[in-house]
């Protein structure tokens, strides 16, 4: 079973919908943010090409947060979803420096927090609150292991690419181009 | 000289009124999650209960759930499933409703204005205190000069409620700035043309069209949420998207065809279009004989205006106009030509929303699977009260000869009715706002000012600490739509459907809901007869019963849906249709608008273009935020703070301005926004134009988050073009030139 | 134009605009850990050699610096934890593959031995010192009788205190400027010099100071070396590896880099010990100095550097 994401950028309209709802589900701090939403425009008016992405931890196969964890904290469950354990966390910051898409911070209580896959509301049978509340359903969940789970249906037929693949983490959030 | 009304900027006041973090409401009227249901928050086991509500960040009213703890404090909001506006999505605004009901710069209590050490301020008072001076003040009003010189102007519930307090009184003058400031001339035109206006929310088929024609609509980076969820269903079914926009917006870059239009021109643009469609005969040719009336007329009108003349105007390749029009043609009459929301544009919007509604009329969309369907709503019948007396004169008296074609009421003309030197017929002599942050919702915000100076009173209904209060003499603190009952929403869509509004908390602090503050009001003027019931709850039963349902249903479901009675959503083939005009057809020649004395066909005029060094100010929405009601909502700041001014790179180069710089505007008429704004430098914007979203530039200190964010564009919309036929204000033809140093400044009074 | 930047306004404290999750904690405990490093490493290698009594400072007096820099380093390392009452969690594991899981059990074991090995000089350099407790005479003799393998454990343990604060940084490789394995061994070689410097500063014995000297310099060469390579390295590799580079050829750390560190912490000292050499009177301090202000710079340089270097936007 391997938890993944499809996001698709034909549908996206950048609403941040999914920060706030990410937000007031998992009781992230006024200020700090879980998940964001990233644009690049390429070329010049009026030849104009925008694409929109909404990011979060990307839960990579290779993660090197969990690889560089002095603790265990960092740990991978159940369908590769990456967590951390806050009673295990120093707080010595070293998987904020492995991230190569800064997903993770260190929360105002002292432990480094970031994306869960809303691993609370996945064990009920519920996609992630970002997934669920998307306003143009853009945002596909599920086990990329099930050819016919929401986010493999949602990649048949598409082109689509991961983020920083360079960085050799092999992320699981797939942005269908 | 010292102004009548000082603008109270600082607040001498502590946090006044007990904090009462939301204390146990009464469990009873909550619902409990179904088994198995229980919401893990933060990966802690909490059993959530929910409360149904609907949203009252912007018109929408997407229903859904208001989720508390143990604590009984409100965590988090969620759509309801069964709800045919948002199908159990909230759009961010609506998920982040929670910051509202967080927010500790909330009003807390009444206030009253007084003068403290030769300065105006505000003090804290109780309820019964405000309420006292308010009746009191309000019997001297009526005895002096009438009731009807008190005016209304709201916007969303809590109208509602103090609109049939002031009707009680003796005034029906009241005012929605959303139809002069917005979406009047549209609900005009198709009125004209169809015989019924658009209406809320806008009955457009986009989830099963095949073409949609966005002019002047950037539906994603406004967040009508159904609008929103049907647009990206029509993606997923290939649908052709073209959008108009002098900016590259979200929209526009989901579009096959993007028209990069000069503004002021998309007149132009529309009348070239009819042109092609009429002379390609590429009209659904059955439907406009059966249904339309005046299309010889409308032919002749525009068999000048072809793409090659639009070419000049617009700056639109004649091939790209053709194509666009091959291809709406060809998807008809699965087709929306989106009549827009806001459009008060440039003066002759309704002519504008004219040529949209006859463009409509000859692709056949009207009516029609793929185009707009007609909405049924559910009728609830209103609580028996004695008949409201009748008022010597109201809001029609004051323009129905200026703006004869205005089916409601025009904000700016009662603005206008305030100011004594005026000479108006009728003088207005005082305001009860509620909803509305006038000073930045209104254009020419001067005018506003000299208004709110010669009242003899103005009372304000709001939640936040609004610009729109530091003017007012009582300050009631509402509490957040969260945190009341409000009359159930029944708007009309494919199916009728209501929804409950309950509180899912007891209100904070000594804030009230405005039900209870019209009540209130209403007994202490002697009212009592017109609020024959105990509590709103008692309203709402018995009309829920009067329809088959109930207070204890409707707190369990939230929505319930109804048959349709009145006929199919479509036009039926073969069934005979009549609408609503004149000639009982679809007018593409309007005979409403001729016995007016307005052009019958519309046609193109130029209008004012930025000299040298000026840039047109284009405004426009942003996602994360609703107006300026949102922009010190914590969670919606989080997400966006302060607002970007889009400027092309080549201006920037030439003005030497760098991205993340923050500038000053002027505009045209030497105003200068009192705050900086941010640039940001795209090629997602025209060079001759800049664009920044509205709501920000807060100059009200109490509003700690929002003060001083980015400049206000009401600030510089001066220039305002007013539309003869409904008086519409026309806010596009403003233009601003940069300043990147500090400007002196007077203080804002 | 192209244009990347956030639209939801994300602005996590120490994360945006830029990392910097690291403050002084981190390169000051870094300079104290290659510091002990030099200084246990000369102290094990001259003991193995049998050279103690030649180079007395290098193998006991210079030695009681370094329980002092471990203890103070660690207490940085403490500070600078965000959950701090959790920090014993870092002693119930071993992992691996973290390289600070690494760093905290060697610094678990080389702490109390370099202890170890000071007290076994406490007699020579505090006349009169008595140990409280008669275990501890016994304790003493063993130890000093197994003086060359306690050696043999230090130096291997050295090794690995120098090359693994290197390893710390370049371990992560979402940081494109520290992502390099040249930086293990640079962090060595640093380490090794300023532990050389910090001995010829407290030496007394111009001949140890003569010999210490030596290796200093081909030390430092070898580092000017490493940091060349590593900046042209750099240069040819990709996109984010070359803005790495151009950090130190034009960017904001360009004069740090290159006068605080290569020309007043490397070469003027290169310079001076070659002239010292020569015969020339050169205040021994002043070298000593440069080059270990020299390694505490280049340190801070790279931590605050390397945070500033990201794969996206």
């Amino acid at each position: 079973m391997r938890y993944a994401m499809a996001i698709d950028t034909k549908k996206c309209v950048g609403c941040s919908d999914c920060v706030v709802a990410c937000q007031t589900e998992n009781n992230v701090p006024i200020g700090y943010a879980r998940d964001w939403v990233a644009e690049m425009v390429a070329g010049t008016y009026p030849n104009v090409e925008l694409e929109i992405r909404s990011e979060r931890c990307n839960h990579c196969d290779n993660a090197p947060c969990v690889r560089c964890c002095p603790t265990g904290a960092s740990h991978i469950i159940d369908g590769g979803i990456v967590k951390v354990t806050p009673e295990e966390c120093i707080g010595c910051g070293a998987c904020i420096q492995s991230c190569p898409y800064d997903a993770r911070y260190s929360h105002p209580e002292g432990y480094v927090d970031k994306c869960t896959f809303c691993d609370h509301r996945v064990e009920d049978g519920l996609d992630p609150a970002c997934v669920a509340v998307c306003p143009t359903k853009c945002m596909y969940f599920g086990d990329l292991d099930d050819p016919s789970s929401d986010v493999s249906e949602a990649m048949k037929n598409r082109n689509y690419k991961a983020l920083a693949p360079e960085a050799g983490t092999d992320p699981q959030i797939f942005y269908l181009l | 000289m010292k102004t009548r009304r000082d603008f109270i900027k600082i607040s001498a006041l502590g946090t006044g009124g007990l904090a009462i973090a939301g204390g146990a409401y009464n469990w009873a009227n909550g619902s409990e999650l179904a088994e198995g249901m229980s919401a893990k928050a933060a990966g802690k086991n909490l059993k959530l209960n929910r409360f149904p509500t609907y949203c009252e960040v912007c018109f929408w009213k997407c229903a859904g759930w208001a989720h508390t703890n143990e604590k009984g404090n409100i965590i988090k909001i969620i759509g309801n499933d069964e709800d045919p506006h948002c199908n159990g999505r909230l759009c961010p605004r609506g998920t982040g409703g929670i910051g509202m009901y967080n927010d500790e710069d909330r009003l807390k209590t009444p206030l009253i204005r007084t003068t403290e050490n030769g300065q105006q301020t505000f003090r804290e008072a109780s309820w019964d205190e405000a309420f006292e001076l308010i009746a009191q003040k309000y019997q001297e009003i009526k005895q002096k000069y009438g009731a009807e010189t008190i005016a209304g102007f709201f916007h969303g519930s809590p109208g509602s409620h103090l609109g049939h307090l002031l009707h009680a009184f003796g005034s029906h003058t009241e005012a929605h700035p959303s139809y002069a400031q917005c979406r009047g001339p549209r609900e005009v035109a198709f009125a004209a043309t169809y015989g019924s206006g658009v209406g809320s929310p806008e009955p457009t088929d986009i989830r099963d069209t095949r073409c949609l024609v966005l002019i002047g609509s950037h539906i994603g980076e406004n967040m009508h949420n159904g609008q929103v969820q049907e647009m990206a269903d029509a993606i997923d079914n290939g649908a052709t998207i073209i959008t108009v926009d002098p900016r590259f917006s979200t929209a526009a870059s989901k579009s096959k065809f993007w028209l990069p239009i000069k503004p002021s021109t998309d007149l132009a643009l529309l009348l070239a279009w009819i042109n092609v469609i009429i002379n390609e005969e590429l009209y659904d040719k059955d439907f406009v004989e059966k249904n339309t009336y005046g299309f010889n007329e409308l032919k002749e009108h525009v068999s000048k205006m072809t793409p090659e003349w639009a070419y000049g105007i617009t700056t639109l390749e004649p091939a790209l106009i053709r194509q666009t029009a091959h291809e709406m043609a060809a998807a008809a009459p699965s087709v929306i030509v989106h009549p827009g929301r806001h459009v008060t544009w440039y003066g002759d919007d309704t002519q504008r929303e004219r040529a949209i509604a006859i463009l409509n009329g000859l692709l056949g969309s009207w009516g029609r699977r793929g185009g707009f369907y007609f909405p049924e709503g559910m009728s609830l019948p209103k609580f028996p009260t004695p008949e409201l007396p009748h008022p010597e004169w109201d809001w029609k008296d004051i323009h129905d000869k200026k703006y004869p074609l205005a089916l409601l009421p025009v904000s700016n003309a009662l603005v206008e009715a305030s100011i004594p030197e005026n000479n108006p017929k009728h003088l207005i002599k005082s305001w009860l706002v509620a909803g509305t942050n006038l000073p930045l919702t209104l254009p020419d915000k001067d005018q506003t000012l000299k208004a709110m100076q010669a009242l003899e009173f103005l009372v304000v209904v709001d939640t936040m600490p609004m610009e729109i209060t530091g003017y007012a003499d009582v300050v009631l603190p509402e509490c957040t739509y969260l945190e009341r009952y409000d009359y159930i929403r029944s708007a009309p869509h494919r199916e009728p459907n209501i929804a409950l509004r309950m509180p899912a908390t007891e209100p904070k602090y000594e804030s009230k809901p405005a039900w209870w503050i019209a009540k209130q009001l209403g007994e202490k003027l002697g009212l009592q007869k017109y609020f024959p019931w105990k509590n709103i709850e008692e309203v709402l039963d018995w009309q829920l019963k009067k329809v088959g349902s109930s207070l204890e249903e409707m707190q369990r479901i939230g929505v319930k849906k109804f048959d349709r009675a009145f006929g199919a959503p479509y036009l039926v083939d073969g069934e005979n249709f009549e609408f609503n005009t004149n000639s009982g057809k679809i007018e593409l020649y309007s005979t409403e608008m001729q016995n007016a004395g307005f052009d019958p066909l519309p046609s193109f005029t130029q209008h004012e273009e930025p000299q040298q060094g000026f840039y047109r100010l284009i405004y426009g929405r942003t996602p994360a935020h609703t107006f300026s009601r949102t922009a010190n909502n914590p969670n919606l700041v989080d997400l966006k703070p302060e607002p970007w001014l889009w400027i092309n790179p080549k201006v920037a180069s030439i003005w030497g301005i760098e991205n993340g710089q923050y500038i000053w505007l002027k505009n045209q008429d030497g105003k200068i926004t009192q705050f900086p704004i941010q640039v940001r430098v795209t090629e997602r914007i025209r060079w001759d134009s800049v664009f920044m979203p509205h709501g920000f530039g807060h100059h009200n200190k109490r509003l700690t988050r929002a003060y001083g964010k980015g400049a206000s564009d009401a600030e510089l919309i001066t220039n305002v073009k007013i539309d003869p036929v409904m008086g519409g204000t026309g806010m596009r033809s403003n233009f601003v030139t940069f300043l990147t140093e500090e400007p002196e400044m007077e203080v804002e009074s | 134009m192209k244009e990347e930047l956030l639209i939801s306004g994300r602005m996590n404290p120490n994360i945006d605009p830029f990392l910097n999750i690291w403050h002084w904690h981190i390169p000051v405990y870094l300079f104290l850990g290659g510091l002990a490093a030099g200084i246990l490493f000369f102290a094990a290698f001259y003991t193995i050699t049998g050279r103690e009594k030649e180079m007395p400072t290098t193998v006991k007096w210079a030695t009681f610096i370094v329980p002092i820099a471990l203890i103070v380093g660690l207490l940085a390392l403490f500070l600078d934890l965000k959950h701090q009452l959790y920090f014993w969690r870092l002693y119930t594991t071993v992992r691996l593959q973290s390289p600070m899981s690494w760093g905290a059990w060697t610094l678990m074991l080389v702490t109390p031995l370099s202890i170890i090995w000071v007290a076994t000089y406490m007699k020579e350099i505090v006349p009169g010192w008595k140990w409280p407790w008669k275990f501890l005479d016994r304790a003493e003799a063993f130890v000093i009788k197994h003086k060359v393998e306690l050696a043999w454990i230090l130096i291997v343990l050295a090794v690995i205190l120098g090359i693994y604060t290197g390893i710390l940084l370049s371990a992560f490789n979402a940081r494109p400027l520290w992502n390099t394995s040249i930086l293990g061994p640079l962090f060595l070689v640093s380490g090794l010099s300023t532990g050389a410097a910090a001995i010829i500063w407290m030496s007394r014995s111009h001949y140890e100071r003569k010999i210490m000297s030596r290796i200093d310099i081909l030390l430092i060469i070898i580092e000017l070396f490493l940091v060349t390579h590593m900046i042209m390295g750099f240069l040819a590799g990709s996109e984010v590896k070359i803005a790495s580079a151009m950090i130190f050829l034009g960017g904001q750390f360009t004069v740090s880099f290159w006068v605080f560190f290569v020309i007043l912490g490397l070469v003027f000292p290169l310079i001076l010990e070659i002239l010292e050499l020569r015969g020339f009177r050169i205040p021994v301090g002043i070298p000593a100095f440069l080059i270990l202000f020299g390694g505490l710079v280049f340190r801070f340089i790279m931590v605050e550097a390397g945070q500033f270097t990201r794969y996206l936007y």
